[in-house]
């Protein structure tokens, strides 16, 4: 069984992307039957992936050498330079392994939860269908041997999240979403598809295993400069992708798409993408010290700069896209300071309960008719009692109480800032802990605690939608237990999912006090503000108290207007100079200019044709006799054969 | 010194030329339509002349010039018959066979 699921892995995306076809092609206008066939093949590829992974993490040999099957896809003859050969296949290793677990496990969490909130649209099972594809990318992403068979996959994540966002094409907003996230992410894709098109270049091959061996002694091969380039270049990717500082704009407005997409696809899968990919390429980036640099520093800014935007807004799923950002900031820096592990760990955790607290958001917009400002909600817990404590456990693992997950994972990245003498990045790190404790607290007491408004009538989901959120909650609470430094050294997290070699956590005793304390004070700040003080006045007052501040966090620092300012000065200015340019330049004169010479030589021309038979006659003569003058002088004994052949 | 009077090839040449010439000028400068055609008829001949003139004192045992003679006088035949049938048509449009007044080949 475990036998041929790993080496079927390959089952794994491809399961889903049959479901995608089956349903557009056949069982489209069958709404049920589409769920079933989508959530069947999801299910089953789940399986395959949990089997597969059992395997990996049972054999402690594919730690240190992959698991790789793989099949030329094409190879190109290139004059002059080395040989474009490219593979297709799967690589299997715990890293991938626990991805395709968590993908496709999550994924088919949501896919249940969907048929519930999904119910009665009419894009039901273009919706599955959708699902089924977006699944089928992911999976492809995280299982590929080749970084050119990732950049595929990337780009069609990238598609379904365009897809996913617009889904209701009726919402003007929804529309612009959609097309800010893709806009925002084919430029950063810009740079990684530069970075691999300079590392197929320099390396001459994309293959993951080949490449790490070739960068490792990459001396041979360019200088540190060109590779640091490579790196920054790749880099560029996960920033649009994962929502980093200055690209995280899109992520937030992709909130317009159905909530179970934003928990699937931006929170839980597409947007770890980019971390992953780092992760991949730790090879690439650990050989270069300045890119960690910039890759910790882009984390530890976006986690704290994103935390900063969501202590004052008022949107709950607006609330948790921030944080989502924040927390993918988190495991940027656990990159950039070099710990994969923490990174992973964290990933893997983070995709449990921020999907859980999204399914949790979407619940509740279901029972209150997508009323989604926080401060009109209240009370909700009474009436939505699994929503409810499900979304407090949520809370709970996100601001890293113990023992729920997240609070193992997030102590390790800290813990690793601090080892590595990171200092201000862990100080950084420290400050967004606190304050993703205090806004998610002030969510919860906002939205689940408090007086019940009376126009609200909220009602608990139906069981489709509340099943997966106890199994996430479950996972939530525990899905951390696997990284704790009491773990058994055999099962633990750290001796699977490393870079360079496995190091057992110590438990920094120090920093685990720490951000207890932290967690415990963002939480007890929230409940003072919004819990015991049931008007809220202080909160308001501080609110007025700091208004400049406050604005400027409610209104996320105007990075959307700096965009909109240089777009409408900048590059509408550019646009407008190349107009003229057009205009004036290409078309007057290259086009038209060239049109107005033809046409004054046609005019021109037009005399001579006088419609006379006589005149062309004549014409017609003298240039026979032309060319006899002419043959006759350059060439005299043609002229002897004209005159008769007469010598 | 008896002054010996032959017949040379330059003498058939010159005479063509000259027929050539004339019937040149006919056809650039006459206005009736079958002067023109006329004029056609006296190129024709200056170049018959020339092929047999030619065939005569260049080749003279084979035929090749003659038989191209024949032929020229054929398709001319032919041809005097078409011109004069669309002369005949153009008159019966335009009451003229003036031709400068024909020139709608113009633009």
């Amino acid at each position: 069984m475990v036998e041929f699921a790993m080496q079927h892995a390959w089952l794994v995306p491809l399961l889903p992307a049959l479901s995608f076809v089956i349903i557009v092609l056949l069982t489209r206008p069958w709404q049920k039957l589409s769920a079933l066939v989508s959530i069947a093949c999801m299910v089953s590829s789940c399986v395959i992936a949990t089997l597969a992974a059992y395997g990996i993490f049972t054999n402690h040999e594919f730690t240190e050498k992959p698991l790789v099957y793989a099949a030329r896809w094409f190879s190109l003859g290139l004059p002059g330079a080395p040989d474009l050969v490219v593979n297709v296949g799967v690589q299997l290793d715990p890293t991938s392994a626990m991805m395709i677990f968590m993908v496709s496990l999550v994924a088919s969490l949501i896919q249940i939860y969907s048929v519930g909130y999904m119910e009665g649209d009419p894009g039901f099972s273009v919706f599955f269908s959708y699902l089924s594809l977006f699944a089928s990318s992911m999976l492809l992403l995280v299982i590929s041997s080749n970084l050119l068979q990732m950049f595929v996959a990337w780009e069609l994540v990238g598609l379904c999240s365009y897809l996913l966002i617009g889904f209701y094409t009726h919402k003007i907003s929804a529309r612009e979403a959609a097309k800010k996230a893709f806009v925002t992410c084919r430029v950063a894709d810009f740079g990684l598809l530069l970075g691999l098109l300079s590392l197929q270049i320099v390396f001459g091959t994309l293959d993951m295993v080949e490449l790490s061996e070739k960068i490792h002694h990459f001396q041979e091969y360019t200088t540190a400069g060109v590779l640091t380039l490579i790196a920054v270049l790749v880099f560029i990717g996960p920033i649009g992708k994962s929502g980093q500082f200055p690209l995280h704009v899109w992520l937030p407005d992709a909130m317009e798409g159905p909530t179970p997409v934003s928990a699937l696809i931006h929170a839980a899968t597409m947007v770890v993408a980019g971390v992953y990919l780092v992760g991949r390429t730790m090879f690439l980036f650990s050989q270069v010290p300045a890119a960690m640099e910039l890759v910790a520093v882009t984390g530890a800014f976006t986690a704290l700069f994103a935390a900063s935007i969501a202590l004052t807004q008022r949107e709950i799923k607006r609330i948790l896209a921030y944080s989502t950002v924040s927390q993918l900031g988190y495991m940027m820096l656990a990159l950039g300071v070099g710990s994969l592990t923490a990174s992973m760990f964290h990933l893997w955790t983070h995709a449990f309960f921020k999907a859980l607290m999204f399914l949790g958001a979407g619940s509740v917009l279901h029972a209150l008719h997508h009323k989604a400002d926080v401060w009109e909600m209240g009370g909700l817990i009474k009436k939505m009692p699994v929503t409810g404590w499900t979304f407090v456990i949520g809370g709970l693992a996100i601001a890293g109480i113990p023992p729920f997950a997240g609070f193992w994972s997030k102590d390790e990245i800290l813990s690793m800032a601090f080892n590595s003498g990171h200092y201000v990045l862990f100080a950084m790190g420290a400050i967004t802990a606190f304050m993703t404790a205090f806004y998610m607290w002030r969510l919860i007491f906002l939205a689940f605690f408090g007086d019940e408004k009376p126009e609200n009538h909220p009602h608990e989901s139906p069981v489709f939608m509340t099943a997966p959120l106890v199994v996430l909650a479950f996972l939530a609470t525990v899905g951390g237990l696997v990284g704790t430094p009491w773990t058994p050294w055999d099962i633990n997290w750290a001796n699977w999912i490393w870079f360079h070699e496995a190091h057992h956590a110590e438990p920094n005793y120090m920093v685990m006090l720490g951000s207890v304390i932290l967690a415990g004070a963002g939480i007890f700040l929230a409940y003072q503000l919004y819990y015991v003080d049931k008007a809220r006045a202080k909160a308001h007052a501080l609110a007025d108290k700091y208004r400049a501040l406050h604005t400027l966090s409610y209104n996320k620092f105007y990075i959307d207007e700096i965009y909109l300012w240089f777009n409408h000065s900048i590059v509408d200015g550019a646009a407008k100079l190349f107009f003229l340019f057009d205009i004036y330049i290409v078309d007057g004169i290259i086009i038209n200019g060239i049109a107005a010479v033809t046409r004054l030589f046609g005019e021109g021309a037009r005399i001579s044709q006088t419609g006379r038979l006589q005149n062309y006659a004549l014409v017609f003569f003298l240039g026979v006799l032309a060319v006899a003058v002419i043959l006759a002088f350059t060439n005299p004994s043609s002229a002897g054969l004209m005159l008769g052949g007469v010598k | 010194m008896q002054l010996t009077l032959s017949v040379s090839l330059t003498h058939y040449l010159v005479l063509s030329a000259i027929l050539f010439g004339i019937g040149l000028f006919g056809v650039l400068v006459k206005k009736n339509a079958i002067s023109v055609l006329i004029c056609i008829e006296l190129m024709l001949n200056a170049v018959n002349i020339n092929f047999i003139a030619i065939s005569k004192y260049v080749t003279p045992g084979d035929f090749i010039g003659q038989i191209f003679a024949i032929f020229v006088i054929t398709v001319a035949a032919a041809e005097v018959g078409i011109g004069l049938a669309i002369i005949i048509a153009i008159y019966r449009n335009r009451l003229s066979v003036n031709l400068d007044e024909f020139d709608w080949l113009k633009w």
